[in-house]
Formats: C-alpha cells, structure tokens, sequence
C-alpha cells in the first residue's frame, strides 16, 4: 500500500505536514523532473522511490528518468566515484571520452520535461550541456563525499557542475569553491522503512533470540560493511576492554557477500579476534534483511559507529530515531548527528570508546536521556518530511539566489 | 509593524547556504569572519538554538566551539563563548565583538598559529530564511496572550533572534509591540529574558508565565 503523507502526520506532528503544504504552494506550479542513474538500488533510487510520492500529493508534478548507459559507462563512473571519494584512481582519457559520448547519447534521447530540472551524482551531470540551448532551472544534487577529491575528476566535472543554478551537498564540509549557489541538504532516513519502523517487543526478541542473544544482558551493536573505515577491530579491541569487569555481548552485523578483497581480509581478521569469545556474534545478513537490523538495534544497549571516515554515516541516525545512545568516531556526518554528551558520545580512540562505553553501560537514566534527546534530534533534522521541504525550499531559493532574507508575502 | 497594527506573527523556513570558505587555523578564520556574509555569522552563532531545541543549551557558539575542540585553544574558546549575544543588536557589532576578542587573543600571546587536524576545518555555512506570514494575529494584548501558546518555536526564533539582529530593531518584536500598546512593564520583562539560557519551549513557557502578572 501506498505511504502517504498522512501516515507521516502521525511521526512528525501536524504542524510539520502543515508547513509542506504551505511550502508547495508556493513551488507547486514548476514540475520538478529527477534524473539519476539507476531506477532501483542504492541510497539516491531508494530515496526518490519514497520521495516522488509525497512530492506528488503535495501538488508537485515530480518525475523522474533515468539514464542509459553501458558497462564501461558505468565503470567510468565508478572511477569517478571512488577518485570524488579521495581514492587513487587512474582515469584515462579514453575513459573521459566514454563519459562524453554516454552524456551526448542520453541528451539526444532525454525529453527533457521540467521547469526545475534536478540531476542527482556526477553520472547523469552532463546533461546540464542541454542548457545553453533550453534554458529552464537545474540543480545538482551530489549525494556522494566530496571533501577531498580527486583534482583530475573534480576538474573534469567542474565546467559541467558551474552551468547549474545551484548545486546541494549534504555536509558543509563538501562545499567546492563554486561561481553557484551552494546549499546544504542532509540525507534523511525514513522513520515508515522496515529499517526503522516500529516492532513489537516480541518480535525484537525473537531475533535476538534467532541470533543466540540474550535479551536479558547488554548488547553492543555496530551495523557496518567490514571495512576498515568502519573500524570492526577497534570496536571488538573497546568491548575487550569493557568486557573484563562488565557483562555484555557485542554484535557486528553487515552484508555478507562483498566483491571487495579487503573486505574479505578485515572480515577474517574480524573472525579471528572474535574467535575465543562467545559474546561476540558476527552477523553476515542477506540482503533485505531490514527488520532484523531495526530489531538488533531496538533490542541493543548502546550503538557503535565507531568510523575512522564517514560519508554522511545515516547508521547513526537509525540508531538515534530508535531512542540507543551512540558511540561514534569524531569524523563526518557523525559530528552532526552525535552532539557529545547530548546525544551520546565522540570518541579518538578504542580507549575512549571502552570509557564511553563503561559510563554508559552503568547509568541507565543517562543512557535514558542521550536517547530521547537522539530521538528529538532526528526528528527535527534527518527525517524525510524535512528533506521533502529542503528541497521544495532549494525550489523557492533559484528564485532568490541573491538575497538571505526573503519576505514571502 | 507600527503602532497601530495588530501584532502579526511570522515565521520563518530556512535553508543552509554554503560558502565554500573554510578555515584551519586562527588566521584564516580571521580572514573569512571579515569577509564572509552577515548570514553566515548570523548562522554560526544561532542555528543550534533551532537545531538542537531539545535540550538546555549547553553549548555555544560555533565559532568558541572549533576553537576549543579543534583548535585546542580552551582559553580563546571561553572568551568566545561568552560573547553576549544579547548586548548586540546588529550582526556588524557582533561581528567585530568576535574579531576583536580573537585578534586581542593572537596579539597576547604570539604564539604560532596552531593548525586542526585535517577533517576538522571549519566551513562557512549561511542562513538563507523565507519569512512568512503564520495567518496568527493579535488586535490586542489580550489576544496576543491567547494566541501565544499556539506560537512555533520556529515563529519565537523569528521575532526573537532574526528581527533584532538581521533586521536591525530595537528589541525583539514582543517587547516593542506590547510597550506601543501601553504594556511598558510587561514588554521589559520579556526584554530581560534572556533567550539563549533556555530551550525556545522553556522561554515560550516563560513569557506565558509573566503575562500572568498583567494587571
């Protein structure tokens, strides 16, 4: 069934709904038309899936097309990817000629329908070349960590992403030196997804059962690939600390299947430092194991996110909304959703984690009160309602790039 | 807003804005707080009033804040802190409060400017508001304290932080309007609030409280 707007009203008050409303009748006579690259999986389709609905029954006429491309046109943009991400990667010229030819193929195919016409991720970012010939409004909205890019991709992208009226990033720590209006739009989780809706208490223990926890003790719980970045071995070398004179089981749970080769190595190391103690459970789950997830973290004490680098890190946000303190790596997007001491805990170090960790395990009323405030803290700033009006406000800005102020009469 | 007017209340939406000017050190953040937009220092002294409502603020500035954490240097970080945002009633004045006490403090001390490890730069953000009418009016005090409790947080942010500092009134919007209506004592009671000690329920809480003691 179809999740509308009205099932939100019940999360986020009727206030928040109001707002929308008001807010899309300013915007609601452009159509807004998402390009991206994929129709299904990964974060940008999984969030317009959810999105173009809402933005539908709030009078926007929201479309959304997707672009073709072959298997070398995608690993180009795999390249890009990684090289935007900071990693080493050697981008060729030939590579960068299959980028122009997959980009002029989509803009002799593409109908291009909107008023506001919003591209998501560098795949689909040349389309802005169609520009010069019909106008109209467009925005690029960069999902991916560009804090550091590679100069030579970066470069390569930069006279595409400077004919846009404005470009959205989710961190301000992803902000380029740009001629365009820049704004920021944090990611957003959707409280009504299997990952983080509401179970029931029987259903939590269940699969804590299924997994051979006891509900009865603590349970510390990290949900991440195995991934150096995630730290895995950090977080067991924390709970090793703890776990000399405190009660409790850790659990480490990501996808299994990884095409990765370090993710194969830091999962064995994993295993084998995990191999003398019972409490700790490494979790392999399939894919679409959402519920479960959301029932580890609801049936977990604490939460780990004890990152070394972070893209945005939304885990973090999904164990908040769940009302579990977290222990994060002072790095990325987790400074934003961790507010040290408010919301749980930022940590340097394993050391620092076992210490968080210890003060938390004792201290249920603490425990009790970071959580709620995680609660509150998500719900004010990284649930979807909001990202839905951030980007109707990034519609009213294109009119107004100039001013701070806008009287709306 | 004049004297005769009801009292209209607005609220207001905002969008972060991003400058793409950074800082990694106790020069460069000089630099840009000379140079970056009004919004921007606007932004970086307020916005967690409306982000982070939930709780006390037990925070401060962003600015005092990267300072401490980032930089290490606890004692500017402090000075910075208690900056009194209330003392100011343009963003220009509190722009130089906060130029002044940093350069005093690099003046003092010369010392090597310390750089943040990477990944801690501080960014310029900006606040981009749409201010709008909220369809709540107020013919009278009476009716200004009948409508109060259906006030926003975010409405209360308006009249409270915006209108004094970016639109550069008086006081805040409450106390001036009240005081034209002949409300003189009540209009300087919730003049001496001061707002960033509580959370914008508490401080809603507060002004509920004192109309109580109208005449």
């Amino acid at each position: 069934m179809a999740i509308r707007l009205a099932d939100y009203e019940e999360i986020v008050g009727r206030e928040v709904i109001q707002e929308m409303h008001v807010l899309a009748e300013r915007v609601k006579s452009r159509r807004l038309q998402n390009i991206n690259s994929t129709p299904v999986g990964g974060g940008v389709a999984e969030i317009l899936t959810r999105m173009i609905p809402l933005l539908r029954e709030l009078g926007i006429e929201a479309t959304w097309d997707v672009i073709k491309g072959d298997q070398a046109f995608f690993n180009v943009t795999k390249a890009f990817h990684n090289a935007l991400h900071g990693k080493k990667e050697d981008v060729t010229d030939e590579m960068l000629e299959v980028f122009r030819a997959t980009t002029e193929a989509n803009l002799r195919e593409m109908n291009i329908s909107g008023d506001i016409v919003l591209v998501h991720d560098p795949q689909p970012a040349g389309l802005v070349d169609r520009k010069r010939e019909i106008g109209r409004q467009w925005i690029w909205r960069c999902h991916i960590d560009v804090s550091a890019p590679d100069a030579r991709v970066w470069e390569f992208l930069r006279p595409y992403v400077e004919q846009y009226d404005a470009a959205i990033f989710s961190m301000p720590d992803f902000a380029q030196r740009l001629p365009i209006s820049q704004y920021m739009v944090a990611p957003s989780i959707d409280p009504l997804a299997d990952k983080n809706v509401e179970l029931t208490p029987a259903f939590i223990t269940q699969v804590l059962e299924k997994y051979h926890l006891n509900p009865e003790r603590p349970i510390i719980t990290q949900i991440s690939r195995f991934d150096r970045l995630k730290d895995p071995l950090g977080v067991i070398a924390a709970y090793k600390m703890v776990k000399r004179r405190h009660d409790c089981q850790l659990v480490l749970a990501g996808g299994g299947a990884s095409d990765d080769p370090e993710g194969e190595e830091v999962l064995r190391e994993v295993e084998q430092q995990a191999a003398d103690d019972r409490d700790i459970h490494i979790l392999l789950l399939p894919p679409f194991s959402d519920l479960e997830i959301n029932a580890l973290v609801r049936g977990s004490t604490v939460v780990f996110q004890k990152s070394i680098k972070e893209g945005f890190g939304l885990t973090v946000s999904e164990a908040l909304w769940k009302r579990k303190p977290v222990i994060g790596g002072a790095v990325g997007g987790i400074k934003l959703q961790v507010i040290n001491g408010v919301t749980g805990f930022l940590v340097h170090s394993p050391e620092g984690a076992a210490k968080r960790l210890v003060q938390l395990l004792g201290d249920r009323t603490l425990r009790a009160r970071l959580g709620d405030n995680g609660y509150q803290h998500v719900k004010q700033n990284f649930l979807l309602t909001r990202h839905v009006k951030d980007y109707m406000l990034v519609m009213l800005a294109l009119d107004h790039p100039v001013e701070d102020i806008v009287h709306l009469g | 807003m004049n004297h005769t007017e009801p009292f209209v209340f607005y609220t207001e939406r905002r969008l972060v804005a991003l400058t793409g000017q950074q800082a990694s050190n106790l020069g460069q953040l000089l630099g840009n707080l000379h140079d970056v937009p009004g919004s921007s220092i606007f932004y970086h002294t307020h916005h967690m009033y409306l982000s982070h409502h939930f709780e006390t603020p037990a925070f401060s500035n962003d600015f005092a804040l990267w300072v401490s954490e980032a930089l290490q240097e606890g004692a500017l970080g402090e000075k910075l802190a208690a900056i009194d945002l209330l003392s100011f009633t343009s963003i220009r004045e509190l722009r130089e409060a906060i130029v002044a006490t940093i350069e005093q403090q690099i003046g003092e001390d010369g010392r090597r400017l310390r750089e943040c490890p990477p990944g801690d730069e501080l960014h310029f953000c900006r606040s981009k508001s749409f201010i709008m009418p909220t369809g709540l009016i107020a013919r009278d005090p009476k009716e200004f304290f009948e409508v109060l409790p259906k006030v926003t947080n975010v409405s209360l942010f308006f009249h409270f932080f915006e209108a004094r500092l970016r639109l550069g009134r008086p006081t805040n919007d409450f106390s001036q309007w009240l005081a034209w209506r002949g409300e003189e004592i009540l209009a300087k009671s919730i003049d001496a609030l001061d707002p960033y000690s509580m959370t914008l329920d508490e401080f809603k809480e507060r002004i509920i409280a004192l109309s109580g003691n109208r005449g």
